[in-house]
C-alpha cells in the first residue's frame, strides 16, 4: 500500500519539476544557438563532421542544416514524452529515438537527393554520434516545452551550420580558389553556374584540404570567436555609464 | 530483492520495450515507403553513368536488365560480385559494360568502369571509386582532368601489349610527374579487362541475363 504511495508521490514530484521550470526567453535561445554558446566554437562538440566534411562551403554547409533539422525533430520528439521516460533509462530512450529519426533522414535523402547523399556519405548516419545532439535532447529538451525545444535544437544546430559554412568556406577559397563548388549537386546541374572562381589559374594549396588544415582552420575561427567576445566585454566593462550588465 | 524495485525495474523495462516498439515501427514505414524511390534513384545514378561512357545511339535494349554476373576476383580483380552489362542494336551485339578494380593504386582499390565495343575497341573509361591522394594521384578522376580519355579509342590491336605501360616505363601512355603509381594501377587494369574480353567475348553475350558467367 505505501510503496503505491511512494511512487506515486515521486512521480508528482517529477511531473511537479517539469512544471515548474522558469520560462526560458526566445531571444536567449537564438542567442545562445549562435554565438555564446556554438557548439562548434565555445562547447567544442561534434568535432569529427567539423573537421572531416569542411572541404567546401556547400559540404559544410548541407551537413550542418541536415544536423539542425535532426536536433530540431529529436527535441521536439523528446520534449512531449518528457514526462513518461524514466531517469534511469532516459540514455538509451533518447539515442533509439535519435538514431531512428536521422535513419529517416538519411533513407528519405538517398531516395530524393540522392547526389547529395553521396557525396555526404557516411557523415549522415554519424550524425547520431555527434555530441550535441544528445546534449541538447538531455540538457534542454527533457527539462523544457515543445517549441523552445524544437527552437533550441534548431539553433544550436544552424549555429554549428554557420561555422560549418565559414571554416569549409575559408578552406575552399585557400584550398581550391573556388566557391560554392558542389552547389549542383544540391541545385541540379544548371546550378554550376552558380560556383565562384576566386582565384584564376590557381593550383591549389593542398594543406589547407587535409585534415592539419582543417585543425588550423578551426583553431584560428575558435580565436577570432574569444577575441571578439573579450573586446566585446572590455568594452562593456569600461562603460559603467551605461547601465547594461556585463554579457560573459 | 525489494518488491517496490523490482515493480519499478519491470515498469522501467516495459517502457523501454514500448519504446523500441513504436521506433521500429515507424522505421519499418519509412524503409517500406522508401524502397522503391531509392531503388529508382539508384538506377537513375547508374545510366546517368554509363551514358557517360556508352552513347545512346549505340544501343537498343534496357542495360540493367540484359546484365549477367561476374564473380569475384579473376582478371577483373573485383572484391564483390559485379554485372556485365550487355548493349545490343537490334539484336545484335553492340557493347558491353565492365566493373574492374585495380589493387595496386597508391592508396589502395581504384574501381574503374569500361565500356568496349563488340569489336574490342574502348569506347570510354571512369574512375568510379578511389582514395588518391588529392592534388597528386586524383587526375585519374575525370572530374579533375581528361587523363582518362587516353583510353577512347583504344584496343588491343591499336596499341601492342608492350606498349601498354607509361610513357616512363616504355610504353606510350601519357602520366604526370610525381604521380606515377596511379596511372600505372590503371593501365594495367584496363589492359587487363581487354584481354578478359578477348577471351569471353561470346560467352558474356551468350549467357542468359541474370546467370553468372559461363566460364
Amino acid at each position: 500500500m505505501s510503496e503505491v504511495n511512494q511512487e506515486a508521490t515521486q512521480e508528482a514530484a517529477q511531473v511537479a519539476e517539469v512544471k515548474a521550470q522558469p520560462k526560458v526567453f526566445y531571444s536567449e535561445i537564438v542567442e545562445n544557438g549562435l554565438w555564446k554558446q556554438n557548439p562548434g566554437l565555445v562547447q567544442l562538440l561534434g568535432l569529427c563532421p567539423t573537421l572531416a566534411m569542411t572541404v567546401s562551403l556547400v559540404n559544410g554547409f548541407s551537413l550542418g542544416v541536415m544536423t539542425a533539422v535532426v536536433m530540431a525533430a529529436s527535441n521536439a520528439s523528446v520534449a512531449p514524452i518528457r514526462q513518461w521516460v524514466p531517469t534511469e533509462i532516459r540514455i538509451p530512450v533518447f539515442i533509439l529515438i535519435i538514431a531512428a529519426l536521422v535513419t529517416i533522414i538519411d533513407l528519405s535523402m538517398h531516395a530524393y537527393l540522392q547526389s547529395l547523399h553521396a557525396v555526404l556519405g557516411i557523415f549522415i548516419p554519424l550524425i547520431v554520434t555527434n555530441c550535441i545532439v544528445l546534449a541538447r535532447v538531455e540538457a534542454f529538451a527533457a527539462k523544457n516545452p515543445v517549441v523552445p525545444s524544437a527552437l533550441d535544437g534548431f539553433m544550436m544546430g544552424f549555429g554549428l551550420a554557420l561555422v560549418l559554412a565559414t571554416l569549409g568556406g575559408v578552406r575552399e577559397i585557400i584550398g581550391k580558389g573556388t566557391l560554392f563548388s558542389g552547389i549542383d549537386l544540391v541545385f541540379g546541374p544548371s546550378a554550376k553556374s552558380m560556383i565562384l572562381t576566386i582565384i584564376p589559374d590557381y593550383h591549389g594549396f593542398l594543406l589547407a584540404i587535409l585534415p592539419p588544415g582543417a585543425f588550423i582552420g578551426l583553431a584560428s575561427l575558435i580565436a577570432t570567436r574569444n577575441w571578439l567576445a573579450q573586446r566585446k566585454a572590455a568594452r562593456e566593462a569600461s562603460a559603467p555609464a551605461s547601465a547594461t550588465l556585463i554579457a560573459h | 530483492m525489494n518488491p517496490t524495485i523490482l515493480k519499478h525495474a519491470v515498469k522501467t523495462a516495459w517502457v523501454m520495450i514500448a519504446f523500441t516498439i513504436v521506433s521500429t515501427l515507424g522505421l519499418a514505414i519509412i524503409y517500406h515507403s522508401t524502397k522503391t524511390p531509392i531503388s529508382k534513384a539508384e538506377a537513375e545514378v547508374r545510366m546517368r553513368l554509363f551514358g557517360q561512357i556508352l552513347p545512346t545511339d549505340l544501343y537498343d535494349n534496357d542495360l540493367l536488365q540484359d546484365a549477367i554476373k561476374q564473380p569475384v576476383g579473376g582478371d577483373l580483380g573485383n572484391r564483390d560480385e559485379t554485372m556485365i552489362h550487355r548493349a545490343r542494336l537490334k539484336g545484335e551485339p553492340a557493347a558491353v559494360i565492365l566493373e574492374a578494380t585495380a589493387p595496386d593504386g597508391y592508396s589502395g582499390d581504384i574501381k574503374l568502369l569500361v565500356a568496349i565495343k563488340a569489336t574490342g575497341e574502348i569506347v570510354g573509361v571512369r574512375v568510379l571509386d578511389h582514395k588518391e591522394t588529392p592534388g597528386l594521384g586524383d587526375y585519374i578522376d575525370i572530374a579533375h582532368s581528361d587523363w582518362i580519355k587516353n583510353f577512347d579509342a583504344q584496343s588491343l590491336e591499336k596499341t601492342n601489349d608492350d606498349a601498354w605501360f607509361v610513357k616512363k616505363d616504355g610504353g606510350q601512355f601519357d602520366f604526370t610527374t610525381g604521380a606515377t603509381i596511379t596511372p600505372r594501377a590503371v593501365i594495367k587494369a584496363v589492359h587487363k579487362v581487354l584481354k578478359f574480353y578477348q577471351a569471353h567475348q561470346q560467352a558474356i553475350f551468350e549467357t542468359a541475363s541474370g546467370q553468372p558467367l559461363a566460364q
